[in-house]
């Protein structure tokens, strides 16, 4: 059962909201011990209380799982760091009070890579969560709690971060719904910056009308963040029909369905195909020749920004402080014990990426390539109305079983580009590989949610 | 050493007096607030907080651009600047380096009533750094500056004394003031300088020395005089100079050598992506264009030609335009500027607090009255103390006085008369050849008659008098 349909009886009376609370704490007894999809909980009975006088606004008091590193006023947020450790926020995020204000409670905060730096869940301070399909593999990342979360039924719908991936990655280890948005629907204040530029507010659900519900009551200018758009909210769940794929052009790029995809991948690439066929859409293959370039890219401009983002975290003001004889050695010694080592390699990237005479050589050109991923996503979308591939290339992994960085960094090299060029994309489960759950991607231009999220809705309902 | 020139460029930090601070709502005037009163989490860095551009400040900053002529860009943008220090909460200034918000220009001063003009190299925006506060028990920090707007001016190195770059920075305050976007006080660090000095021979620039953080005129003029001197003597005993970044000791009036340039920081600067691009609009610039003031240069011109002031008297009343401005009431009031400006800067000036101490009208008043002979200069300087001082509205002061003034020969020569025969020794000494002893007599009878006596004519009658 969905948000929706959970509203729907909740509405209808057939279900009371302290009833869904206790189902969705029920899955937490029985499964987030192995999991740890959550860092923090709310207090069921506190969200029955409280949810009582929300009943006659949209989200009717429901709880919503939420990122760390999505500010909010109640719950310590870690971003999965020991460097923010005691750090009490003291204001909501956008998005989190656009949810509060339509009726929905925080339900608690999941689990992340620290900063929201990789693609398994793995490198968090508070230890990795678990994929519910198989708890010997990760759940994706950076929004791999979100994602268990999710597809365990511990929590209705959450809300994550995409920066390069983030959101469809863990949607399409864990089968559930990913979605991100075009870069600026979405207010940025109260997301704790990793990218500056690519960070975007995103949903995880159990189904597209969710994910449309969601973005819904969360999208819309806000004067507190200038890179925001100022366009008016849109009601995306008008977007959403059977025949939304009739007529539409969908490219599908060979380099999303490279050589080393496996067999039983390429097979349900092959069926999505003719599923969009069978339902009125012309689907084509494409190239995207540049789309090999988008890791080297993203990874220079990602960690250059986060360089600078995570420099505010020095001991002064607030987190963790370690002694040091001068100031210069308390911030050192804050940062080498408040940081993993993730956030240290990547620090340490940015910080030379961006360092004299080098500037030009690594982020100047990563810049300069940057605009031509935009570029080449343009002219794609002349041709088609929208890109359908894999979401990642493979499914869940085992634990610990991607050491090398590279190969961690590989997961995500269908969700780089559209990252780059501000793109909407979704991920849905798109069947099984392996037996486990394998996420069918669709990326549209900017600002179209609608088609995207329509066509999605229509591939979703014949899926099955 | 002979054949070697000066050569001295300023970078400039002008803190705008807009309500708020650059990139949040919190309010920027810090002075005598206590510490981490004027904070929130934007100018603090807290984590997931998101800068917003204050176009106040962007108007103030385009106000100064067009003041100098420069060149404004159409569109610019924001970069970080990437260091670690305790006063700085994201670990990064947000400043304008690869697209300044406008470039060249030039300030026109006076140095001794000769015209100069230095070029304007870029002029941009930035947010200023907190402050720490050392005390026994360690160093604190105070939040309550983080934010606030700067204006960072770089000349080009067209100064050639120490004492020019006074006079220039002494002008910029000036036209600052002019536009009404700045206190401009040196005290206060409204208005703060670092300046760079080689010294040229035949034309060839030598190495840089830097000094930061200047905080007065005479601290400006000294420490750029100690460079010179510094790099001089070097050259002299024939050491090479090495690029260096000095500090100054205000009390000691003595540089400290902070860095050698080896150790230069790199900022790592890029563009800033929580901001974006600032573009200027053409209806913006015009509005601001519109909304400027006159000039200090085209306002000096102006006295110089229509009130017939000279240099030094210009530079005081331009010094404030609130003074400008009082300045060219009272002229008006009274009809020529000339005894304004003598009045004003004679006797007004001293109590002069940032306010006009006495109305335009009544200073013009006293003028008028003195100007009609109705009152000695005396008696009205006694006036204007009493009135400034005093609660009594000037009119109030003149009824309440016997203030005609005594003008009549008759009497006055009857006054000096008995003020001879009761000093005759007085009379004696100047008939030896002692001309004071006629001011003497003169301040005889001004005080028997209480300031009234018409002064000029009296001392003519003593001569006549005396003469005979």
């Amino acid at each position: 059962m969905d948000l929706q349909a959970t509203l729907n009886s909740l509405r209808e009376g057939n279900v009371s909201l302290s009833q869904i609370i206790v189902s969705l704490w029920e899955a937490i007894e029985r499964r987030e011990e192995e999991l740890r999809a959550f860092i923090s909980l709310a207090d069921p009975d506190q969200l029955v209380r409280d949810g009582e006088e929300l009943a006659g606004l949209p989200l009717a008091g429901l709880p919503i799982a939420i990122k760390d590193n999505l500010i909010t006023r109640d719950f310590p947020t870690t971003c999965g760091s020991k460097i923010l450790s005691g750090f009490r926020p003291p204001f909501d995020a956008t998005c989190v009070a656009r949810l509060r204000a339509a009726g929905a409670q925080v339900q608690g905060k999941t689990n992340l890579d620290e900063f929201a730096m990789g693609s398994s869940t793995e490198h968090s301070a508070f230890g990795p969560t678990r994929n519910p399909h198989d708890p010997e593999r990760v759940p994706g990342g950076s929004s791999g709690g979100s994602a268990a979360a999710v597809a365990a039924e511990e929590a209705l719908a959450a809300l994550g971060t995409d920066t390069g991936g983030s959101v469809r990655q863990p949607a399409a280890l864990c089968g559930v719904v990913g979605l991100r948005p075009t870069y600026g629907r979405v207010s940025r204040w109260g997301l704790v910056a990793f990218a500056s530029s690519l960070d975007t507010v995103g949903v995880l659900a159990r189904s597209v009308r969710d994910a449309a519900l969601l973005l819904s009551l969360i999208a819309g200018p806000d004067p507190r963040d200038a890179t925001c758009l100022p366009l008016p909210p849109e009601n995306y769940l008008e977007s959403l029909g059977e025949g939304a794929l009739d007529g539409l052009r969908i490219g599908v790029p060979k380099e999303y369905v490279p050589a080393e995809l496996s067999p039983a991948a390429r097979a349900l690439v092959d069926r999505w195909c003719a599923l969009a066929r069978e339902q009125g859409a012309e689907v084509v293959e494409i190239s995207l020749p540049l789309t090999e370039y988008a890791l080297p890219t993203y990874y220079l401009i990602a960690s250059a920004e986060a360089s600078a983002n995570l420099a505010r975290y020095d001991g002064v003001r607030y987190g963790l402080r370690l002694p040091g004889e001068q100031v210069a050695q308390m911030m050192a010694a804050t940062r080498t014990a408040g940081f993993g080592r993730e956030v240290k390699r990547r620090i340490a990237l940015g910080t030379f990426a961006l360092s004299a005479g080098y500037y030009d050589q690594y982020y100047g050109k990563a810049q300069r390539v940057r605009t031509l991923i935009a570029r080449e996503f343009q002219a794609a979308f002349r041709e088609v109305d929208l890109i359908m591939g894999p979401t990642s290339p493979t499914p869940a992994f085992r634990l610990g079983e991607k050491e090398d960085p590279i190969a961690m960094y590989l997961s995500d090299v269908f969700t780089l580009p559209s990252a780059l060029a501000g793109l909407p994309a979704i991920s849905i489960p798109g069947g099984e590989v392996e037996g486990l759950p394998f996420g069918l991607q669709l990326i549209a231009p900017r600002l179209a949610e609608g088609k995207l999220l329509g066509a999605a809705y229509a591939l979703e309902q014949v899926l099955g | 050493m002979r054949g070697l020139e000066t050569v001295i460029g300023l970078e400039i930090h002008v803190q705008l007096a807009t309500a708020t601070k650059l990139f949040c709502g919190c309010r920027a005037d810090y002075f005598a607030a206590p510490p981490n009163t004027l904070t929130c989490p934007v100018c603090l860095g807290m984590p997931g907080a998101l800068p917003v551009l204050n176009r106040k400040a962007v108007e103030y900053a385009l106000r100064v651009a067009l003041a100098l002529g420069a060149q404004v860009k159409r569109r610019s943008h924001f970069d970080r600047k990437n260091y670690f220090y305790p006063d700085l909460p994201k670990g990064y200034q947000i400043t304008q380096r690869q697209v300044p918000l406008a470039v060249g220009g030039e300030l026109r001063f006076w140095v001794e009533g000769e015209e100069r003009r230095v070029r304007i190299r870029e002029l941009h925006l930035e947010e200023d750094a907190g402050k720490l506060v050392h005390t026994p028990a360690g160093a604190l920090v105070d939040m309550n500056r983080c934010g606030v707007p700067l204006v960072e001016i770089v000349t080009e190195p067209d100064l050639r004394t120490p004492g020019e770059a006074k006079e220039f920075l002494r002008a910029l305050r000036t036209l600052l003031r002019h536009l009404g976007v700045s206190g401009a006080d040196m005290e206060k660090g409204e208005l703060r300088c670092d300046a760079n000095l080689s010294l040229a021979r035949d034309g060839e620039w030598g190495v840089k020395s830097e000094i930061k953080n200047l905080n007065s005129f005479r601290g400006v003029e000294r420490a750029l005089a100690a460079a010179a001197a510094w790099q001089r003597e070097r050259l002299e005993r024939g050491e090479e100079i090495r690029l260096a970044t000095f500090g100054w000791d205000e009390g000691r009036e003595r540089l400290l050598l902070q860095r050698a340039k080896e150790e230069a920081h790199d900022y790592r600067y890029f563009p800033e992506p929580d901001l974006v691009p600032l573009e200027v609009s053409e209806e913006l610039l015009e509005k601001v264009r519109a909304g400027l003031p006159e000039l200090p240069w085209a306002r000096r011109e102006r006295f110089v030609r229509e009130y017939r002031l000279s240099s030094r008297e210009v530079e005081v009343l331009l010094g404030e335009p609130e003074l400008a401005d009082y300045f060219e009431r009272v002229a008006a009031a009274v009809g020529e500027g000339r005894e304004a400006a003598n009045w004003i800067l004679t006797e007004v000036l001293r109590f002069w607090q940032g306010s006009p101490p006495l109305p335009a009208e009544e200073l013009a008043l006293l003028i008028q009255k003195v100007r009609k002979k109705e009152i000695s200069r005396t008696t009205a300087k006694e006036l204007l103390e009493e009135a400034i001082g005093g609660k009594e509205s000037l009119e109030r002061l003149l009824a309440g006085r016997a203030v005609r003034q005594l003008t009549d020969e008759a009497e006055l020569e009857k006054l000096a008369r008995e003020a001879m025969s009761q000093h005759p020794q007085a009379v004696a000494d100047f008939q030896a050849g002692k001309t004071q002893a006629l001011g003497f007599l003169v301040g005889q009878v001004m005080r028997k008659t209480k300031g009234r006596a018409d002064a000029s004519k009296l001392a003519q009658i003593f001569q006549r008098l005396l003469a005979s």
